[in-house]
Formats: C-alpha cells, sequence, structure tokens
C-alpha cells in the first residue's frame, strides 16, 4: 500500500521535474516575467511578442501579412491573376510604402468573417483590414485596438424588384440571408425586435453561399453594408433585378483593427490612415507628390516630412508620406478609383467626403 | 520519508527497490502521467498567460450574456434576448434532433438493405449491393451538397409550393406539413394508446411463458396490434378527435404556420441517413453470413419457416457481432452531423462554434464546450450500446 504510493510519487515528481528542465520557462511565474523587446524570439505568432516588436518583425519578414476578405469587389477583391485591389488593400499597400518604400511588401490573406478575428490575435497577420466594423465589444473584449475609420457604412437591405417592397419595414415574415459571425447578424435581429415584426434569418459560413442562397429564392431578403451590397449585386444573375432598400439600419464604421499591446505598431497604422487623409485635405496626390515636395506651405512641408521628423518618432523614414502618396495615392484618389463614380461599384462619396466638403472624414493633423 | 522507507525495507523483496519489477513500472508510469499532466498544465498556463497578455476575455461568464441574434430553428423558446447558454442549448437540440433520426432511420434502411443483399431474388440483391457500392464510395459532404444544392434548391418559391397533398406544401423554404393540435380529449387518447401499449407487453411476455410452459401458441402479436389500435380508436369514437389540423396560410412572403421542415434539415438528415445507411447494410450482412450454415440447416430441419427462422435462430447470432461495429457508425453519424455548416443548419457547431464564437471571441471556451459536448455525446452512445450488447451477448450454460 505504502510503497506504490511512494513510487507514485517519485514519479511524479521525476516527470514534472524533467518537464521543468526541457520547457523554456516556468510557466507558474507569469506576470512577474519581464518583457524584453531584444528577447523576442524568431517564431511567428503571437506568443511571445514583445511590446513594440511587430514592427521588428515585419521589417524582419520583408513583407507585411495583411488579413483581407474572400473576394468583396471595392474593397478587397482578387482579379483573375491574383492582383488584389480595393481600399482595404489600398490601405495596406499604403502601409507597406511607409515602411518598406515598396508597395508590393505585402501578402494578402483572404480570412472569412468567422476566422479574421482569431487570425489577428494569434499573430496569423499584422494588421485585419477586412471592411470590418469598429464596436465597443471587439475593441475591448477581443484584445483589439481599431486604428480609425477607413469608410463609413451602415447596414442596408438588398430584395428582388418583383416583390414590389421599397422599405425595409415591408419585410415582415420574410427570411433574410446574411454570413454568419458579422455584426449584421445582430443588427438584423435589432431591427426586427425593435419593431415588433416576426422575420427568419438564415446565416451563412460563407458570403458567396448567402449571395447564391438569395439569388436563388432560398432567401426573400439579402443583408450587409450597403457598399456590400452594390459589390454583390455585381456577382448576381440579373442584378437590374434587385433594388437595395433605402434604409440603413445601423452604423458600421468599418476600419483597420490591430493587436492590443504594441502602441508603436498601432500609432504606425492610425496614422497611416490620417495620412491618407490629411494629404487629400492638402491635395497632394500621386500626381502632384514631386511637386508638392518643393512646396512652401508649412502644413505640406510637415506632412512630406521635410519639417520635423513625425515619421521617425514612430520607427519609420522622415518621407513614409510622400512613399504612400506616391504609392497609392491619397484617401480620395483610392477612393474614386476602387469604388467611386467611374467604377461599376458607383458609389457617392457621401458620409465619406472630407469633412470640409459635405462628409465627416476627419483626420487629426500632423504636427 | 522516501529514503526513510527505503532504507527501512531494502532486502525484504516487497520494499522500495530499483531492482523490483513492479516498483519500477509503478515509476515509469508515474512518470508518464507526470509529463502528461505536466504539459497540460503547461499549455493551460501559457495559453492563460497570452490571453492576460493580449487583453481577451475569458472565462464561461458570457454564457449568460444576450446572444442578440436570430436561430431560423428553435426546437425550445429562443428569442433574441435570450442568453448564448441558451443559444447553446438550440444548438445542442438541432445537432440532437438531426442525430436521433438519422440513427433511427438509418439502422432500419441499413438492415433493409442488409438483408436484401442477402436475398436470393436477384434484382433485389443487386439493387441493394448497387445501393451500397454507389452510396458509401461517395464522400459524405457530396452527399449533403447533392441533396441541398442539386435537388432541394431549384425547387419552386414559396408562392408556387407544390402541393402533393391538400395542406402539405414544397418549395425551396422546406416542406410544410399541417400542424396537430391537441384538444381537450387528448389526454384520455393518450393514455389509452399507453394503457394498450403497456397490456401488449404483458400479453406478450404471458403468452412467451405460457409457449414454454405448455407448447401451446397464442396470437400474441397479432392480438397486441388490435389492441394498439382499436382502444385508442375506440376512445377517439366516444371523446372526439384528440387534435386538429392546422394547416399553413398564405403569408406575404411564405405560409405561415403549420410544420416546417427546414430544406437544410431535410438534405443534411437525408445526407447523413443514406450515406451511413450503406455502411451498416455492409455490417449487417457480414453479421448473418457470419452466422453458420449448420443453424439455418438445423432450424430448417426442426421445421421452421424461413422468416421464423431468421427472425429466432439467425439475427440473434448475428446481432453480437453486428451491434459493436454498428456503434462505431452511430456515433461517426453522431459526429458527422457537424457538416451541417456546410449548407447552414444551425447545428451545434454553426450555432455555438460559430456565430457565439464570433461574437464573443473567446475561441478557447467555446471549442472546449463543444469538444466537450461531443466526447459526451459519443461516450453515452457508446455506454448505451455496450450495455444493449452485453443483453444480447451469447449466454454460455
Amino acid at each position: 500500500m505504502k510503497n506504490p504510493l511512494v513510487a507514485l510519487i517519485l514519479g511524479i515528481l521525476i516527470g514534472v521535474g524533467g518537464l521543468y528542465f526541457m520547457l523554456p520557462y516556468e510557466p507558474a511565474t507569469r506576470g512577474a516575467r519581464e518583457i524584453q523587446p531584444e528577447a523576442a524570439p524568431v517564431t511567428e505568432g503571437a506568443q511571445r511578442v514583445a511590446a513594440g516588436s511587430t514592427l521588428q518583425r515585419v521589417k524582419r519578414r520583408g513583407f507585411l501579412q495583411c488579413g483581407v476578405s474572400q473576394g468583396l469587389p471595392g474593397f478587397s477583391n482578387p482579379d483573375d491573376r491574383g492582383n488584389w485591389t480595393g481600399i482595404d488593400v489600398d490601405y495596406c499597400r499604403a502601409l507597406a510604402a511607409a515602411i518598406f518604400d515598396d508597395p508590393a511588401k505585402v501578402r494578402f490573406r483572404p480570412l472569412s468573417a468567422k476566422d479574421r478575428f482569431t487570425a489577428l490575435q494569434s499573430g496569423e497577420i499584422d494588421i485585419l483590414s477586412r471592411n470590418t466594423t469598429w464596436t465597443m465589444s471587439r475593441d475591448t473584449q477581443l484584445g483589439f485596438d481599431f486604428v480609425g475609420v477607413i469608410y463609413y457604412d451602415g447596414q442596408a437591405f438588398m430584395v428582388r424588384k418583383a416583390s414590389g417592397i421599397t422599405s425595409a419595414v415591408q419585410l415582415a415574415g420574410a427570411t433574410i440571408c446574411t454570413q454568419t459571425g458579422t455584426t449584421t447578424e445582430l443588427n438584423v435581429a435589432d431591427f426586427f425586435r425593435g419593431r415588433g415584426l416576426s422575420y427568419q434569418v438564415l446565416s451563412y459560413e460563407k458570403n458567396d453561399e448567402a449571395i447564391s442562397a438569395y439569388d436563388q429564392g432560398r432567401c426573400d431578403g439579402y443583408t450587409t453594408d450597403a457598399s456590400g451590397l452594390y459589390a454583390e449585386r455585381l456577382k448576381m444573375k440579373n442584378p437590374d433585378e434587385n433594388i437595395v432598400l433605402p434604409e440603413i439600419i445601423s452604423k458600421e464604421p468599418l476600419g483597420p483593427a490591430v493587436r492590443q499591446g504594441d502602441p508603436q505598431w498601432a500609432d504606425i497604422a492610425r496614422w497611416t490612415l490620417n495620412a491618407l487623409v490629411n494629404a487629400e485635405e492638402l491635395d497632394i496626390t500621386s500626381k502632384n507628390i514631386d511637386e508638392m515636395l518643393a512646396s512652401e506651405n508649412p502644413l505640406v512641408r510637415r506632412l512630406l516630412g521635410d519639417e520635423g521628423a513625425y515619421g521617425q518618432a514612430v520607427g519609420l523614414e522622415g518621407d513614409w508620406v510622400a512613399r504612400i502618396v506616391r504609392a497609392v495615392g491619397n484617401y480620395g484618389e483610392i477612393f474614386e478609383r476602387n469604388v467611386g463614380a467611374e467604377t461599376p461599384l458607383g458609389i457617392k462619396r457621401g458620409l465619406n467626403a472630407l469633412w470640409n466638403d459635405g462628409g465627416i472624414m476627419y483626420a487629426p493633423p500632423i504636427r | 520519508m522516501a529514503k526513510a522507507g527505503q532504507g527501512a525495507r531494502r532486502g525484504n523483496g516487497l520494499g522500495f527497490s530499483w531492482y523490483n519489477p513492479r516498483v519500477r513500472s509503478v515509476i515509469y508510469q508515474a512518470a508518464v502521467l507526470g509529463i502528461v499532466i505536466g504539459l497540460v498544465w503547461f499549455f493551460v498556463a501559457t495559453a492563460q498567460q497570452n490571453l492576460e497578455r493580449l487583453n481577451i476575455s475569458s472565462g464561461f461568464g458570457f454564457l449568460d450574456t444576450t446572444a442578440g441574434f436570430g436561430i431560423i430553428q428553435t426546437l425550445i423558446p429562443y428569442t433574441e434576448q435570450s442568453s448564448y447558454g441558451r443559444a447553446f442549448l438550440v444548438g445542442l437540440l438541432n445537432t440532437l434532433v438531426v442525430a436521433v433520426i438519422g440513427i433511427a432511420l438509418s439502422t432500419l434502411l441499413g438492415f433493409v438493405v442488409g438483408v436484401a443483399r442477402l436475398s436470393r431474388n436477384w434484382l433485389l440483391a443487386n439493387l441493394a449491393a448497387a445501393y451500397v457500392e454507389i452510396m458509401r464510395n461517395i464522400p459524405l459532404l457530396l452527399h449533403l451538397f447533392f441533396w441541398y444544392f442539386v435537388v432541394l434548391r431549384p425547387l419552386p418559391g414559396p408562392m408556387q409550393s407544390l402541393e402533393p397533398v391538400p395542406g402539405v406544401f414544397l418549395s425551396n423554404r422546406g416542406l410544410i406539413l399541417p400542424e396537430p393540435v391537441f384538444d381537450a380529449s387528448a389526454l384520455a387518447f393518450l393514455s389509452a394508446l399507453i394503457l394498450a401499449i403497456i397490456g401488449s407487453v404483458f400479453l406478450v411476455r404471458w403468452s412467451r411463458k405460457r409457449q414454454l410452459a405448455t407448447g401451446q401458441l397464442f396470437p400474441a402479436w397479432r392480438v397486441s396490434a388490435a389492441l394498439i389500435v382499436f382502444l385508442p380508436a375506440l376512445v377517439w369514437a366516444i371523446g372526439g378527435a384528440p387534435f386538429h389540423l392546422e394547416f399553413a396560410t398564405r403569408g406575404s412572403f411564405d405560409y405561415a404556420g403549420g410544420m416546417r421542415l427546414l430544406p437544410e434539415f431535410v438534405a443534411l438528415t437525408l445526407g447523413l441517413t443514406l450515406y451511413t445507411a450503406a455502411f451498416i447494410a455492409e455490417i449487417v450482412r457480414a453479421g448473418i453470413q457470419s452466422v453458420s450454415r449448420g443453424q439455418t440447416e438445423a432450424a430448417a430441419a426442426l421445421g421452421l419457416k424461413e422468416s421464423t427462422t431468421l427472425r429466432l435462430v439467425v439475427i440473434p447470432q448475428a446481432l453480437r457481432l453486428i451491434v459493436p461495429p454498428l456503434t462505431s457508425q452511430i456515433l461517426n453519424l453522431t459526429k458527422n452531423s457537424s457538416l451541417a455548416v456546410a449548407i447552414a443548419y444551425p447545428d451545434l457547431v454553426a450555432v455555438f462554434a460559430g456565430t457565439v464564437l464570433n461574437q464573443t471571441g473567446q475561441a478557447i471556451e467555446v471549442i472546449s464546450i463543444t469538444m466537450a459536448v461531443y466526447l459526451t455525446l459519443s461516450l453515452l452512445t457508446s455506454l448505451a450500446m455496450n450495455w444493449y450488447n452485453a443483453r444480447i451477448a451469447l449466454r454460455e450454460r
């Protein structure tokens, strides 16, 4: 009775002891361990990512890992040769230009709505630029920092013209298709609940499945952000037979997000976005950038790095904004190129116009 | 302390000694156990540390938070104000209903096909063989896609529903059946039905006992069937119908009311049933063929009819071989039901490991709960099947 017990205890001690020496560090002392930036290991992943190290890791790796959608025209969409285009894509290119002076040093990782947060949490991607709505719970509970708003959106419904529906309140009793793992799923519930209307929601894993289900008549309506509706309508058999209802049922500020705990990286991401908007405000475009470098306007000189050391303050070069604008243009150029009036999407600037032009796009000054 | 024990007992053969193989084996096993415990502890601690550092919320408190999203098929009352815990139950029940129906249907179909494959009827045997070969050699996911995207999706829209039987509507929104609504006399009807079933059980037992004692046969099954049909029917005739059918009515988009089987549900159940039934058929065939030919011949020599031989001689012996692999198939079916996510059926994985995981972001908790659920379901199934297997095991005298 006593002997096996002694052996058991001894065995466990040997086992645990052996483990103790095999493991890289003692897990029980968490919190007490100092975070050492220079000791950041070579391994990929969120594990042991020390403060300030995301930029270093990106530089050492030689390219940026950017999480995008699986294909949403205007925001992040691959063509038949695998070239990505869209607002969210251009933002990542801008970030790569700021870091490497080369907008091509980005690898895009298509993520489903469901997988995107885990991908960012685990360190699979450096930045999530995937038409993601900035909400409090995502900002606080998921361990993210949203760095700003790149597109002010709102959720709306699409229905078949033949149904004769002209307003979302006529949707009582309808079946609505949507994608799982989005704010859309919650907003649609709020909308119908708030009005005491009955509805059914069918949530698909992939957006394309939801679209085709709606297109084949499994659902009476399809819902996502208004910009997305215009984009998805292009994929349908007969785009003209579908209309987008006028009601905007939610606020959807879409923006890039980074992991919490690396303020330098968050700053780089935030001020890259602000630089794009500030460049538009100062009329600096990809075409006139070389003339602008000779400008006497102190605002322009500061933005382009002729005065002050704003880029250096976040670990970049002084001409970071010049690099960005030369590579992808300013915010307005990105908007017009990807979703603007000249594109199949034909979206007006609306809320996304600059603050001095009737919109609410407003960036803190760089000074 | 160990040292003292070591010194005191060395040499008597029973005490602690490295030369005692029993002691060594205990130490080795304990060391392995220690390593396993240590590794688990290490992973848990690392995960906790990382979650804390990344400011990701953890813990199971989220189960009480309002879910805020809708689910298309709910077997228990559920609204958007219900909690994530409630959403979990809804998903679990949706999984269970598919699993239970799938298990019942596939076992039934599997037995029929398995027996048919051994039939002397050439056409029947070959049809059964073709069924088995086709069904079990196509991946399950394709079965689901076939039923969902090829068969059910192209059905007409809800306003052009097919109406094969009055009150039954079939469209791409699903199969809508009239809903039985129980009336006041339902209680009497139900008690009559239960009474008839209990009576039949006693009748069958009594007749078996009598047969063993006196050799006289009593048509117990036929009398029982009559009892089960006529006693409730009598109550129906006296007390009036126990329920009336409520037919679905045309709404603005779709038929409202009635009982609705979603196309997602139908596709999943059909796919799982047809796929698993092919495997069960092979198990049944193997079981029956393993019963030695002498048994059948002996039964024939005794003058038993072919159906009686199958029922009393072959099946009971075959079952001993059928049940253990059948358990595996039942477990597979339950776990395979998680492919529901591919066709948007709101099962546990879609609702809980999908939507809830994404809304809360608590991957570790949600995935562990989901894994624990499947483990528990499987272990319970195994337990039940093992109990049944022990009951039908050969009792050697």
